[in-house]
């Protein structure tokens, strides 16, 4: 293996370690250091992956994050990561990596088709022309040909961490404007976290060739790492990403692990000050062809070779319009390569650099652009003309470094909701106002030369000192050498429009004649033309085309680039992964389990346990017996002999005080304060909207003492209501409120013999109808326990509420079978309970009610209307739209096949062939068999629907079509006989 | 996401809190008294302005207590927060 890019000595890799990885199936090696990127330009790849839409050929165009070609995936199976860019990968031992694009392969992509024929596929192509007969239709064979990568199947295998944190400085970047920083803060005793998203601290001291106090600056970002981990409240964290900036600071970081357990940390960081140091990302160049393996930003030429002592090519041209890619020029001939030609659009450069290239006696072609490229898996030469068009000539090339002047890194003071404002010396858009407790330095904050910047920075970090009470001297920076004079002055792009195949967006294969599409087409406003050319909405955002875009939309629409603005950067800055927002929140972590007090009991007796907030027995199958049949035997038993049902989840709501009475009357639509002491009422409460927003019943234990039991589900929300409507629009109301929920178990004997039962378990509670009728309450002790019975049924049948302290539930329960056992006593769950309930016609507030469910439409409006006091709700059930005729409303269907079975959900459906599309006159709501009349039933709503029992309705129910006939909503025992028993 | 200050417990994370909306007017004394439009006014209607606004929140993971708070709705600046001592008067119905 050899390695025909890579220099013999230099860059910071470990050449004593090598690593081996593949590539596209092919084996490489590189060296401990290397990234991705820099290992396989070391090994001579030309091609990464192949363009979003028209599959050309795509190499490595940067040197970090902002990476918008070489897109690959790295790991295999449920390890897989999608859409890596490939300088943000750190090799390791083993690394697998393969082109995401590219089909049957990256080398080989029948894909090409779209871009020999790319006049076909312009912007806004698939909305305009995949409209017939759908988009639907058509959208499988757009994704297997478009997109970025595939999707896992798997779930993640990996583990990942969450930290909250809470300090006074937090630092994103560490080039040189945050290492002074850092250093600065650190020594005022600041608790400063110093954030790199790259592997290693330094930022752009990594890879250019300054002197900092007469050293190469490698060695002075170590003593300034050294001194920082010598103080105590400062964390540096590497391979760290800012991702965003939320309200009043709060910070969100993606730490990615090495040699962790764990892959990646999310932290969430709660910063009294934020300082940007964020650097500047320079920008491609616009000329036809730009997009070729071999065109690489100039800075990234300088890391390459620099940093990883990697040489990207062999014959090099350089295209610039402003004076830091003559760094290039000079960085290569140190490592004895000449560049062939530089290409300046200004009309001159500085003395300095043209006495410089004289010396290295390099061609330099001032008011020239580029005017094509040629090659096709590389860049073969560069075809030149003049700003005004006039051909110049070709030089062959297999390395265009490129350099269309720089952008500083605004996106998160951005997401901070600081305004930006457009410079033109440099063409780019520069902080503007800055939110309070935000500050930005350096290359970020548009600051040119080192020199400028670390003492910037400096004066930035003892202000932030100052404002959070550690006054401090301003240090002074180290002294720069060896840096070249940089000039902000970058010149305006001079574009030929005429050229439609110019990229403005690399990742998502945007060009110029889309831009000029677009604004025929009207998209001038920038956010518009963002959204219908996809520019900048890839994977890389936009990174190194964005700024060149907007430029180009000034000159298409004759604007100047500051009047065209720019789009909004939202967070994330890279993208997350969903595992690390999530942390250990997964599985049996995302939510507590609870359980019900009996649950060991329940458990033993074979329950099927199913989650309704709470684990609560479904059915309790026997041997080997199927679910329906354990169910149906469930609800004969109750219907027969008697059953008993743990009901604990059931809200136990205390509400006490002297105007305990008054305040229950204004929430219920019922009358409570009639309602005597000892006796039981069912209410509904409502919205101030007039919808139902729950049912249960109210207890009255003594005149001041109610206990509301709410709907399991709706427990916190009542008394979260309760509570606001108290403290904010009652106060002067003497009541407390207080949620006994988990406090009690209550257990439901319901059935013929659910008397005799609880009579054999010992009370002292008189059972007989007349002490204790239907909807009254009694407290006294059932098996020694204090017990409160209520006869409340949800069955239909005779039926009582014992509630006993939760520590006893499991005796009780075990000492309600063994009592019930010679009445032929049976538990029953969840299941059977609601067929019980629905053939009763009793409501399920949430299945048989929606979001516009009035009392009316449920057949209790006339407790409404009896009711002469206000109540919440009350005035809105008399606006017009919740007294119209045609109200969805409760009835009850059943198929005229009895043994047809009907579910919830189907529509009713009018017009004469009754088949979608076609308007719905209503929906079932609840439906079950039911094993006591032997037939199917459901509960539905439907418009006017008392007013249409009898009549026969087509009911659309999946894709089966049957005929149901309209009944009233209760199905068994309609004169409640069975409840006085 | 916000920092606030409980005017009971002293500065918590948002995730503690709840929104109660912008703060209105109580509840009107007699809503059988009120037009449809005067209803829907209480019901709906609100300032929603560009700066400054008075919220209610309530502290529903801590101690249980509904504030005011005034917040900026441009920079979510958080002016003031005090314990709800003076209800606003009731909803008066206005002759627009
Ligand atoms: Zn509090």
């Amino acid at each position: 293996m050899t390695e025909p890019a890579r220099l013999q000595s230099g860059g910071v890799i470990d050449r004593r370690k090598p690593i081996t990885f593949r590539f596209n199936g092919k084996t490489y090696r590189g060296y401990e250091g290397d990234n991705l990127a820099s290992a396989l330009l070391a090994n001579g790849v030309d091609v990464f992956a192949r363009s979003f839409k028209y599959h050309r050929p795509r190499g490595v165009f940067s040197a970090g994050e902002e990476e918008p070609c070489a897109l690959v995936e790295t790991g295999e199976g449920a390890s897989r990561v999608p859409t890596c860019r490939a300088p943000m990968v750190p090799l390791t031992e083993g690394l697998v990596a393969n082109s995401q694009t590219g089909w049957p392969s990256v080398d080989f992509d029948l894909g090409r088709v779209i871009d020999f024929t790319h006049g076909l596929w312009p912007a806004g192509f698939y909305n305009k022309t995949f409209k017939w007969p759908s988009w639907q239709s058509w959208e499988g064979l757009i994704r297997k040909s478009a997109g970025l990568g595939r999707p896992l199947t798997e779930p993640d295998p990996d583990h990942y961490e969450q930290v909250n944190i809470h300090c006074d400085l937090l630092i994103c970047g560490s080039g040189p404007a945050g290492l002074m920083a850092a250093l600065t803060a650190g020594r005022a005793g600041l608790r400063v976290m110093l954030v790199e998203q790259a592997e290693h601290f330094g930022g752009s001291l990594n890879w250019e060739q300054y002197q900092l106090d007469g050293k190469p600056c490698t060695e002075w970002v170590e003593q300034v790492l050294e001194q920082l981990r010598a103080m105590k409240p400062v964390i540096t964290l590497q391979r760290t990403t800012v991702t965003g900036i939320y309200d009043h600071n709060v910070t969100t970081l993606l730490q990615r692990g090495q040699d962790t357990d764990w892959r990646e940390c999310f932290w969430t960081v709660r910063p009294k000050h934020i300082l940007l140091c964020s650097g500047a990302i320079e920008q491609g160049l616009i000329f036809p062809s730009n997009d070729r393996p071999g065109i690489m930003l100039a800075s990234a030429v300088r890391h390459y070779l620099n940093r990883y002592a990697v040489r990207p090519g062999n014959r090099v041209v350089v295209a610039t319009n402003n004076d830091t890619a003559y760094q290039t020029v000079f960085d290569l001939a140190r490592e004895r390569l000449q560049v062939e030609a530089v290409i300046d659009c200004r009309e001159t450069v500085s003395e300095a650099l043209l006495q410089r290239l004289a010396d290295l006696g390099t061609t330099l072609l001032t008011n020239a652009r580029i005017r094509g490229t040629q090659g096709s898996r590389r860049i073969r030469s560069v075809a030149i003309e003049d700003n005004d068009g006039k051909r110049i000539g070709t030089k062959k090339c297999d390395l265009l470094a490129v350099s269309g002047g720089w952008a500083p890194r605004v996106h998160l003071l951005a997401h901070a909701r600081g305004s930006l404002r457009f410079d033109e010396v440099s063409q780019s858009f520069l902080p503007d106002a800055l939110p309070r407790e935000i500050s930005i330095t350096g290359a970020a904050n548009g600051t040119a030369g080192l020199e400028e910047l670390l003492a910037e920075s400096v004066r930035a970090a003892c202000a932030i000192a100052g404002a959070l009470g550690k006054p401090m001297e301003q240090p002074k920076p180290p002294i720069v050498t060896a840096a070249i004079t940089e000039s902000r002055r970058v010149s305006p792009a001079n574009l030929d429009t005429t050229q439609p195949r110019q990229w403005i967006d690399l990742a998502h294969d945007v060009t110029l004649g889309d831009a000029e599409l677009a604004v025929r087409e009207g998209f001038v406003s920038v956010e518009h033309f963002k959204r219908y050319t996809t520019i900048g909405m890839s994977v890389d955002q936009g990174k190194t085309g964005n700024l060149n875009a907007f430029i180009a939309l000034g000159a298409l629409t004759g604007r100047p680039a500051g009047e065209v603005g720019t789009t909004t950067f939202r967070p994330p800055y890279t993208p997350v992964t969903l595992g690390a927002i999530a942390g250990r929140n997964i599985g049996e972590f995302y939510a507590p389990r609870r359980y019900l007090p009996a649950h060991l009991t329940h458990a033993k007796l074979n329950a099927c346990f199913e989650d309704y907030d709470w684990q609560r027995p479904d059915y309790y199958p026997l041997d080997k017996e199927s679910a329906e049949a354990a169910i149906q035997r469930e609800v004969t038993t109750v219907r027969n002999a008697v059953g008993v049902f743990d009901n604990s989840p059931i809200g136990k709501i205390e509400v006490c005080g002297p105007d305990a009475a008054i305040f229950l009357d204004r929430l219920y639509i019922n009358n409570i304060l009639s309602l005597p002491a000892g006796r039981i009422r069912y209410g509904l409460m409502l919205n101030e909207n007039g919808v139902i927003i729950d049912d249960g019943v109210c207890i009255r234990l003594n005149e001041d003492h109610f206990l509301v039991n709410s709907t399991s589900a709706a427990v916190s929300r009542i008394v979260a209501l309760m509570e606001q409507w108290l403290q904010c629009e009652w106060p002067e109301l003497r009541v407390l409120v207080t949620d006994r929920t988990s406090d009690w178990a209550n257990f439901t004997l319901a059935g013929p013999r659910a008397r005799d039962t609880l009579s054999a378990l010992g009370t002292n509670i008189d059972l007989a109808p007349a002490a204790l009728p239907h909807m009254a309450v009694s407290t006294g002790t059932v098996m020694g326990l204090e017990a409160r019975v209520a006869r409340v049924s949800f069955s239909g049948e005779l039926s009582f509420e014992v509630n006993v302290p939760a520590l006893a539930a499991n005796d009780f329960l075990e000492a309600v079978l063994i009592a019930g056992a010679a009445h032929g006593i049976a538990p029953y769950g969840i299941e059977a309970l609601m067929i019980l309930r629905t053939e009763k016609g009793y409501l399920h507030v949430g299945s048989d009610t929606d979001g516009s469910s009035t009392p009316d439409d449920v057949g209790w409006g006339w407790v409404a209307r009896n009711k002469s006091r206000d109540f919440i709700g009350r005035r809105s059930l008399y606006r017009e739209a919740n007294q119209a005729a045609g109200r969805k409303q409760l009835i009850g269907l059943e198929t005229l096949d009895p043994g047809r079975a009907i579910h919830a959900g189907g529509h009713l459906l009018i017009g004469k062939d009754r088949s979608p599309p076609a308007e719905t006159d209503g929906w079932v709501t609840s439906a079950c068999y039911s094993p006591t009349l032997g037939r199917y039933i459901a509960l539905a709503v439907l418009c006017s629907g008392p007013d249409r029992i009898g009549e026969i309705l087509t009911v659309c129910d999946g894709n089966q079509r049957f005929n149901v006939k309209v009944v009233a909503p209760v199905f068994y025992d309609p004169e409640n006989k069975r409840l006085e028993n | 996401m916000l920092r606030i200050i409980c005017p009971y417990c002293g500065l918590r994370d948002q995730t503690e809190f709840r929104f109660g909306g912008e703060s209105k007017p109580r509840r009107p004394s007699d809503p059988a008294a009120l037009s449809d439009t005067e209803w829907a006014g209480y019901l709906f209607y609100r300032e929603n302005p560009r700066g400054l606004l008075n919220e209610r929140w309530v502290h529903s993971y801590g101690c249980g207590q509904w504030f005011e708070l005034v917040r900026d709705t441009v920079t979510h600046e958080l002016k003031r927060s005090a314990p709800l001592v003076d209800l606003p008067g009731p909803h008066q119905v206005s002759d627009d």
